[in-house]
């Protein structure tokens, strides 16, 4: 796909898990064992041929940059296009007028001399937090095929009472977009919802962006494609395989235990031609030391267990002491247990330390989290 | 405009490893798996960057496509550099003449022109199918402190295993007055362990003069070594302490894979400080379902673990399914060990398929032998293969013959 550029939210949804995101961007949450959320939409783009990719940060993207470094990990380090940070654009003697972004359609304000600057035909607009292994180049055909002015992705899911934070989209027969609202609790059922992957052509981008500008506009979706339907062709792109999106820390616990399941394992991870990239870490192989038992569990390598482990994540790193015994928890990068711990339906951030003896748990409609670097 | 480099790494990487059998039938010894997610050269290759040594001549000359492969760009050792960093270097076509490798030394003296690039002032002489962690420069800083013409790091071994090794006889210095090749009688438990360091013009001086003599095997444990010891060159012996394994037989490859398990493991590779980098896959996270159980085991991406596994060591992918039991193995990647199918005391390698309750080698109490399993073979249901076999297509289609007759 040479003909399409990339760019990647990395700030958006930051506020649906405030807990994970106070040190870093959304884009780079831990996620499944190894990851980081972005790794999902780089690998999307990657193995749909698009190798030229901005990335918008905001806020606290130190994380963001350290995880993605040259891009080398996803064949993204390249002489012409590749992978490139976008950090936030304020104009030297900066008066009050200007301030950070905090919607879509005001980062790419600022992006727009980026847009501009490129020579691809199309341009894929995607959030940071898509959790699924989708092939962006059957979308793009589709879009380049129906002669849309937008293609915009979406997936039925069942929608409940509490859902908030997401956008259902309503379309005819021919999959043209009639109506795009924000849950509000009211509606329920089955649903087309938006997963925030947008397919148009660049120069209309631009056009918008400027429209958008001259209006004072700040809602990408409220002040352009609602205001749009009537007068312009946007269309929807079914996707229908594993979708998760994460909107509060209780989704994001359960979206990382849904990997439990081999179908979800084998629709995310085991796509024939469609590897989901990281960061190389050069981690050892786990050790399962004599005495251990792990049973249902997911487990990163450079892992030590010598306890006892169920229905769990453990990310990179994470040593498990003696006797301990580790139920339904999410176990960051880096945490050390120590010997007779019980752990139940905790969330340990990277670095956690849990000393000899401690007992610990949570619910799993409220798992207990526990914030980086801390030592209890 | 030649850029100086103080010292340039040789990595000996064309030997065929005949004593690999099977696992060397496609790829040369430096690339068979080791580990669970490493090369054998992975730890040459790393103690050559974590030694600060950043240009390395990779001298290939068996089977050198999947080396050539794993070794790429260097870019998982921090090798890809705009100047220096890896380079493969196989036999080739020259203005007056096109040879093979004759030997070790040979290997190296068709790459002089190479080493002329960098200019060094020491040359490091390495082979590749050795599993150790070592800092080299440590040894060039005594090779500079002895103001040696050539270094060569030797181990302890017990007495009663000497004679397998090259044995260095040294005075109370460490210099070396005298070198034996596998030794019936040894005088010391020195044994080298294929590590050299050169000073330039000494190795460039006796490289020239073993290429001259039409004899020689142009090695440099036969004869460039005794050479330089006939002429009365400075040689030491630079003495190692720690980890090292040649694993050039299957025993030793099966030991050393079983050295890495256990709590306080014979060598630990969960050391930030001295990490071993390897070309890693995209596998997801492992995963070890209701009935798993792992004990003493090192696991790593793609697994999936339904069944049991004990004192093994399995690479990528590998399935062990509900029932299954692999017993003091080593599993390379992607096999899989179907429903209740056993395997104990074997080495298996990449892409094979265990059927469903077959059986494969013998327990390790049992004293048969390790049992060897060729790649990419499908070994069907209820097949019963004993212990100390060596299993490829052959040895499959002979099975089955015998089945029909019987």
């Amino acid at each position: 796909m040479a003909g399409v550029v990339g760019i990647i939210f990395s700030n958006i949804h930051d506020k649906n898990v405030s807990e994970l995101t106070r040190r870093r961007t959304m884009a780079s949450v831990p996620f499944g064992c190894r990851y980081r959320l972005i790794d999902f939409t780089l690998s999307n783009l990657v193995n749909s041929g698009i190798t030229h990719v901005g990335v918008v940060t905001h806020y606290n993207y130190q994380s963001l940059m350290d995880h993605i470094g040259t891009g080398k990990d996803w064949d993204l380090a390249r002489s012409s296009g590749g992978i490139k940070i976008l950090p936030p654009y304020i104009t030297a003697f900066a008066n009050a007028q200007n301030s950070l972004y905090s919607t879509r359609l005001e980062a790419m304000k600022s992006m727009i001399e980026f847009i501009s600057s490129c020579k691809e035909e199309y341009v894929l607009l995607s959030d940071c937090d898509v959790i699924c292994n989708i092939d962006l180049s059957e979308m793009i055909n589709a879009h380049i095929t129906s002669g849309a002015d937008m293609t915009i992705a979406v997936k039925r899911m069942y929608i409940t009472h509490d859902v908030r934070n997401v956008e259902i989209v309503e379309s005819d027969a021919d999959g043209v977009i009639t109506d795009i609202s924000e849950a509000n609790g009211i509606v329920t059922g089955y649903r087309d919802i938006n997963l925030n992957i947008t397919v148009l052509h660049r120069t209309y981008l631009v056009n918008l962006i400027m429209d958008a500008v001259a209006h004072g506009y700040d809602s990408f979706t409220k002040d352009i494609v609602a205001k749009n339907l009537d007068n312009c062709d946007y269309r929807v792109y079914r996707y229908d395989n594993y979708f998760a999106g994460i909107n509060s820390l209780t989704d994001y616990y359960m979206c990382n235990m849904d990997l439990l399941s081999s179908s979800a394992r084998d629709s995310l991870f085991n796509v024939k031609n469609r590897p989901i990239y990281t960061k190389i870490r050069n981690s050892s192989p786990t050790v399962y030391e004599e005495g251990s038992s792990v049973k249902n569990s997911l487990i990163a390598d450079g892992c030590v267990i010598h306890g006892t482990v169920e229905n769990s994540i453990l990310f990179r790193g994470v040593k498990v002491g003696k006797n301990t015994v580790i139920k339904n928890s999410i176990l960051m990068q880096d945490t050390l247990i120590g010997e007779n711990v019980s752990l139940n339906c905790v969330i340990t951030d990277k670095d956690v330390v849990i000393r000899d003896g401690r007992t610990l748990s949570g619910h799993e409609t409220k798992p207990f989290y526990i914030d980086k670097l801390t030592v209890v | 405009m030649i850029k100086k480099k103080e010292c340039v790494a040789m990595l000996l990487a064309g030997g065929q490893g005949s004593r690999l059998y099977l696992l060397t039938q496609r790829v040369a010894k430096p690339a068979v798996s080791f580990g669970s997610k490493y090369r054998i050269i992975d730890f040459t290759l790393s103690n050559c960057i974590n030694s600060g040594i950043d240009t390395v001549g990779v001298l290939t000359q068996y089977q050198p496509l999947a080396l050539n492969e794993y070794i790429g760009n260097g870019q998982p050792w921090d090798l890809d550099r705009t100047y220096g960093g890896v380079m493969v270097l196989p036999p080739y076509q020259g203005q007056k003449r096109a040879e093979w490798y004759k030997g070790t030394a040979n290997a190296i003296y068709q790459n002089l022109h190479f080493l002329d690039k960098y200019a060094p002032d020491y040359v490091v002489v390495l082979s590749g199918d050795h599993i150790y962690k070592m800092d080299y420069s440590a040894m060039v800083d005594f090779h500079k402190r002895m103001g040696a013409a050539c270094t060569i790091a030797v181990i302890d071994v017990p007495l009663s295993e000497a004679s397998r090794f090259g044995i260095m006889n040294t005075d109370e210095n460490m210099q070396i007055y005298e070198f034996q090749e596998k030794p019936k009688e040894p005088k010391s438990t020195k044994a080298s362990m294929g590590v050299y360091v050169f000073s330039k013009e000494e190795l460039y001086k006796y490289l020239i003069a073993d290429e001259a003599d039409e004899n020689s095997d142009n090695d440099f444990g036969k004869n460039i070594i005794p050479a330089m010891l006939e002429a009365g060159e400075k040689l030491f012996a630079y003495p190692f302490k720690g980890y090292w394994k040649d694993v050039g037989t299957i025993s030793s490859l099966w030991e050393a894979n079983m050295d890495l398990l256990g709590d306080r493991p014979a060598l630990n590779l969960n050391n930030g400080s001295w990490r071993i980098f390897a070309r890693h896959s995209s596998n997801p996270p492992h995963f070890l379902g209701y009935g798993a159980k792992v004990e003493n085991s090192l696991l790593t991406g793609g697994c999936e673990i339904y069944g049991t596994v004990i004192n093994s060591v399995l690479s990528g992918g590998v399935k062990v399914a509900k029932g299954a039991v692999v017993k003091d193995s080593v599993i390379m990647k992607d096999c899989v060990i179907s429903e209740n199918a056993i395997v104990e005391y074997s080495i298996m390698d990449s892409d094979t398929v265990v059927g469903v309750n077959a059986k494969v080698g013998q327990a390790k109490d049992e004293d048969k032998g390790i049992t060897l399993v060729g790649s990419g073979l499908n070994i069907k249901p209820g097949t019963v293969i004993g212990g100390g076999e060596t299993v490829d297509e052959a040895f499959l289609e002979k099975l089955e013959n015998g089945k029909e007759e019987a």
